[in-house]
């Protein structure tokens, strides 16, 4: 293997969802932005609904990630992901559905603080859908 | 002996029955391989969500951590996979023993059911069901799994309850299903660190260790539920896959013993008609 690549491995509840060798991965953390080389120093971060970048020799790859963590070692990234989607599995519609719904909600005046939580996380989940939708 | 007729018409009756099993055993040979690739497919998740807890848990150390020590309650929650159909063998009432027959007392138990066949019985025997989810069953998702961690998660962090376990049939092979209870919460620290592969790397955690097990525990306890849901659903499918191969296998032995029956009824009818024919031609000549 060479150096300046890793092996890859995205993994959801359902299906192993990604496997190969990427020279950079990008992807949102609870912490920020974050783009992952080779020999990366071993870490664990949490997972926000966010678009994830694999570069790989052909070219880029774009999937939307939501919820779960990363464990990156030295030559090696497990991404443990509770939703995994590629852009052509996503219906945009209904993004945009959900998208007004979470918005409607927000503003609806906060009665319950779970509720609010909750319609955040739909409302992130939902642009995450429509920005990767929009982005291939 | 029986008529001829009444034999008849029980071969038939049988026979039908027998057809019935059969596509029975069809039925659930197709929904156990399907069951069986989507349990062989969340494998991977599971074992690696159980490594990284588990070599979080050795590097930790001893903290003072709310999932790792049990609540002040006496009470315990049990998660309880059953199917919503019978004609499984023993498939849901070895569950039903597992809890009726363990060593926690009756009132001590909340329970959270998935499967109507395993609440009516416990219901029936008196005990608290705090939750049901049976329509998640016939195809168990991934949030279904989530919906039912959170509602356990918040009963014990609110102690209601003081520890959380699960009850469910793991999937070893087609022939072979073994019920389970396995305890959740709190995470028994020594089984996991014994597992984890002694490999030292030294780890960072972003955000600070507590906070990522704060997010990850969670995630860990509705793995194991997926898993445990996706195992059941295999394991229902093989227990009533091989239900139905005895009851179609005792099917054709009835028919069979009935057809000799049959055959040596028809034959002794005959032979008294005749002996009735000669006894009457010799009693004319």
């Amino acid at each position: 293997m060479a150096d300046n690549k890793f092996k890859l491995e995205i993994i959801s509840p359902d299906r192993v969802f990604y496997t190969g060798e990427a020279s950079m991965l990008e992807l949102n953390t609870s912490e920020g932005q974050m783009g992952i080389y080779a020999n990366h120093i071993p870490l664990t971060a949490v997972l926000v609904p966010g678009i994830c970048t694999i570069h790989e020799d052909g070219g880029e790859k774009y999937a939307a990630l939501h919820a779960g963590f990363i464990e990156i070692l030295k030559d090696k990234i497990t991404v443990l992901a509770e939703i995994a989607e590629w852009p052509d599995e996503i219906d945009k519609n209904r993004a945009e559905e959900a998208r007004i719904r979470a918005e409607r909600r927000l503003s609806g005046a906060g009665e319950e603080n779970v509720n609010m939580l909750r319609a955040e996380m739909a409302l992130k989940r939902a642009l995450t859908r429509i920005g990767l939708a929009e982005h291939k | 002996m029986a008529s001829m007729r009444d034999i008849k018409r029980r071969k038939e009756s049988i026979q039908s029955t027998g057809q019935i099993t059969k596509a029975m055993k069809l039925v659930a040979t197709v929904k156990l391989q399907k069951a069986r690739t989507r349990a062989e497919m969340s494998k991977p998740y599971f074992d690696h969500m159980y490594t990284t807890v588990a070599s979080m848990l050795a590097k930790t150390g001893d903290i003072d951590y709310k999932y790792l020590k049990a609540g002040n309650s006496k009470k315990k929650a049990i998660i309880v996979i059953t199917s919503n159909r019978g004609l499984a063998g023993g498939y849901n009432s070895n569950i039903t023993k597992l809890i009726t027959g363990g060593d926690i007392p009756k009132e001590d138990i909340v329970l959270y059911t998935v499967g109507n066949k395993g609440k009516d019985a416990l219901s029936r025997r008196g005990y608290t069901i705090a939750g049901d989810y049976s329509d998640v069953i016939n195809e168990p998702l991934y949030t279904d799994a989530m919906n039912i961690g959170e509602a356990v998660l918040k009963g014990f962090e609110a102690d209601e309850f003081g520890e959380i376990y699960l009850a469910y049939t793991s999937f070893k092979n087609t022939v072979s299903h073994e019920p389970k209870l396995v305890k959740l919460l709190p995470i028994d620290k020594s089984a996991a660190g014994e597992s984890s592969d002694g490999d030292l790397t030294l780890m960072n955690y972003e955000p600070e260790e507590t906070q990522a097990l704060d997010v990850i525990i969670p995630k860990y306890i509705y793995s194991l539920i997926y898993g445990a849901l996706v195992e059941a659903v295999a394991s229902e499918n093989g227990a009533r896959m091989q239900a139905m191969d005895s009851a179609t296998s005792n099917a054709d032995d009835m028919i069979s013993s009935l057809t000799l029956m049959y055959n040596r009824a028809r034959q002794g009818s005959i032979t008294q008609e005749l002996t009735e024919i000669i006894a009457g031609a010799e009693a004319i000549s």
